[in-house]
């Protein structure tokens, strides 16, 4: 176990280098890191070289990257467009936006594993068609337009939500929004897991299980689900990464200031360091999510040993 | 030491990774596909053999859902290619004096917010998604198996650094790797946003591939071929992209779906294709403002967008089902 990890944390350092300097080059190169620095004006030319030296914008990529890299390690992100620490940024951020998404995750884990069990089960009868359906039509609409949709309707017509989170975004409030984030993976979860308990049903141990005389409840949650649950964990493990550097459109549509929001505007005033710094947090959180992820398969499936 | 992400008999299930949900969804249904050998004596001499695809093509023309999400998708290329055959007006001729009134006689959708005519628009709008959505596609398709069916069949070194690269695209997010490579681009037309689909896109695809040639590889008929001196291209060409490919096609049609569905988003944020394109993303994004006022300026393009992206995704469905012999 302990050696798995460990060489797991290994395999992660390259990913991790890999994903920030890939995002590096793109803000850095594609972008003019001090464009956002004089205001909607272009900086005059004797303004900008003093600029790029004093932030060390004259030396090669490599340099710059490493110098970053350093930074990071040592807790400092560098400090936004507006003379604000990143970190700070951070702070204020990440718990809204792991907050909204933690509400996005549990209403995967209730509706999406409860609708996979029950369609999985009943195969092919009119419950299992009406949801398929209607996971196929959230699919099909962009989370944008869910978003904007519930909105207009909860929010504004019938006024059973606030049309925009209030700063301090307690989580009634953030109902709506993380269902709207979890709209879409929603209804992969539920599909899965569909997949999967059909697939199982037939298994011997469940078939052992019935024989044996176990109450159907318990055959279905100790046998069947947990047999089932792999490639859904896996899902939402990979999927934590996703819904919160995702959350750049729900909190766009509900105001919220949370990590999406800081990301959007880093970019769209080129300042490095932000997208930069939020990004590798974002990275982080991914690689993580996943190792905890195969560690979670040796819980539910005891088959599987980490030597 | 097992990894539990390669299947290895004891893992038992086969865990899908990565962001994409669909593609996932698809591959791990897909991937097991068997495949019928198809040797002139393999059935009765009464009938002769059929092969995977004219089993799937009979299978396909009988299903109900892949012939209405097929006719759903011909009448949007073609709307696309000749936009003026059902719509009259002009999509960028608008008067300020209509601004945002409902439907009137000629004008069955309404107006949006500068005038236009919503329906002429929304007719129009097809064109930018079909074509996002196919060039996207084909790209992503064409690159991804390329690399990742040579690194399948190779193994080793490259096939280590392919996979180590696959790990690194997963890892950032995908709109917001949009957002900060579109964000600098100034070109109004569709190419920018169809270059970053494939440079973020491919790996998705390259990782099925991959894995279906691997699959593929290990097939008896493939060694025979190795046995009598086949070289490697005759084998990759003849023997194993046949057998291997349809998994690809299977993920790359849910995926076209996802596309659209990704340049409407990219659009919402301001990042994706520009006016005087005429795009449904650009026209939700546009009509997102005046939602309280006017919504039918927002339900008739979202409504078209949410229909084609339905369509590509049932498509890939029923094709997955049809090619997958487990299923009968």
């Amino acid at each position: 176990m302990g050696r798995y990890v460990i060489r797991r944390l290994l395999q992660m350092i390259p990913v991790f280098f890999g994903a920030t300097l890939l995002i590096f080059l793109m803000v850095n190169v594609m972008g003019d890191p001090i464009a956002g620095l004089c205001g909607d004006r272009k900086c005059d030319p004797a303004t900008a070289t003093q600029l790029k030296k004093e932030f060390g914008l004259d030396k090669p990529v490599w340099q710059q990257y490493a110098t970053y890299m350093g930074n990071v390690f040592t807790g400092d992100f560098g400090t936004a467009f507006n003379g604000q620490k990143v970190t700070e940024l951070m702070s204020t951020a990440f718990p809204l936006t792991i907050r909204l998404t933690l509400v996005a995750i549990v209403f995967e884990i209730v509706i999406g594993i409860s609708l996979g069990v029950v369609t999985g089960l009943r195969r092919g009868r009119p419950v299992d068609t009406v949801v398929l359906l209607l996971t196929l039509v959230v699919i099909a609409i962009p989370t944008f337009v869910t978003g904007l949709l519930l909105q207009l309707l909860l929010g504004v017509e019938w006024g059973v939500i606030k049309p925009s989170v209030s700063s301090e975004a307690p989580v009634n409030e953030l109902l709506i929004p993380g269902l709207v984030l979890a709209s879409v993976s929603l209804a992969y979860v539920t599909r899965l897991t569909r997949t999967s308990i059909a697939e199982n049903r037939r298994a011997d141990y469940v078939r052992t299980a019935i024989a044996k005389g176990l109450p159907r409840r318990r055959v279905i949650t100790r046998h069947l689900l947990r047999n089932s649950l792999i490639p859904v964990v896996t899902f939402i493990g990979t999927d934590i990464g996703a819904l919160m550097g995702g959350a750049i459109v729900t909190e766009r549509i509900f105001n919220i200031h949370g990590v999406g929001f800081q990301l959007y505007q880093g970019i769209l005033r080129q300042s490095t360091q932000t997208v930069v710094g939020f990004v590798t947090v974002l990275v982080l959180v991914f690689l993580v999510a996943n190792l905890i992820v195969d560690l979670l398969y040796a819980v539910l499936d005891p088959r599987i040993r980490y030597a | 030491m097992p990894d539990p992400r390669e299947p290895d008999g004891t893992a038992g299930a086969i865990a899908p990774t990565g962001a994409g949900g669909a593609m996932d969804l698809a591959a791990t249904e897909g991937s097991t596909l068997d495949k019928a050998p198809g040797g002139p004596e393999g059935s009765g001499p009464s009938t002769p053999a059929r092969s995977l695809w004219s089993d799937a093509w009979r299978e396909l023309r009988r299903n109900p859902v892949f012939v209405i999400s097929g006719l759903i998708i011909l009448f949007l290329v073609f709307i696309s290619l000749w936009p003026s055959a059902i719509a009259s007006g002009n999509p960028l001729s608008c008067d300020l004096a209509n601004a945002q009134k409902s439907s009137a006689p000629g004008h069955p959708f309404g107006f949006d917010g500068q005038g236009c005519d919503v329906y002429t628009r929304t007719v129009y709008g097809a064109r930018a998604s079909v074509t996002v959505g196919v060039c996207a596609t084909l790209g992503v398709a064409i690159l991804g198996s390329v690399l990742g069916g040579l690194a399948g069949f190779f193994g080793g070194f490259w096939d280590a650094i392919l996979s180590r690269i696959t790990d690194v695209f997963f890892a950032i997010p995908v709109v917001l790797g949009g957002l900060v490579l579109l964000s600098v681009v100034t070109s109004n037309t569709v190419w920018p946003v169809i270059g970053f689909m494939v440079l973020l896109g491919w790996p998705q695809l390259s990782r099925i591939a991959r894995g279906s040639v691997i699959t593929a590889k290990q097939n008896d008929y493939v060694q025979a071929a190795r046995a009598l001196g086949a070289s490697n291209s005759r084998m990759l060409l003849r023997h194993i992209a046949p057998n291997a490919v349809a998994p690809v096609i299977v993920v790359a049609t849910i995926a076209l779906g996802t596309y659209i569905a990704l340049e409407a988003t990219l659009s919402y944020l301001g990042v994706g294709l520009k006016p005087p394109t005429v795009s449904w993303g650009i026209d939700i994004s546009a009509a997102s403002q005046y939602i309280r006022n006017a919504p039918h300026m927002l339900l008739w393009p979202a409504g078209a967008l949410a229909i084609t992206v339905l369509a590509f995704i049932m498509l890939g469905d029923a094709v997955r089902d049809a090619l997958d012999p487990k299923l009968r």
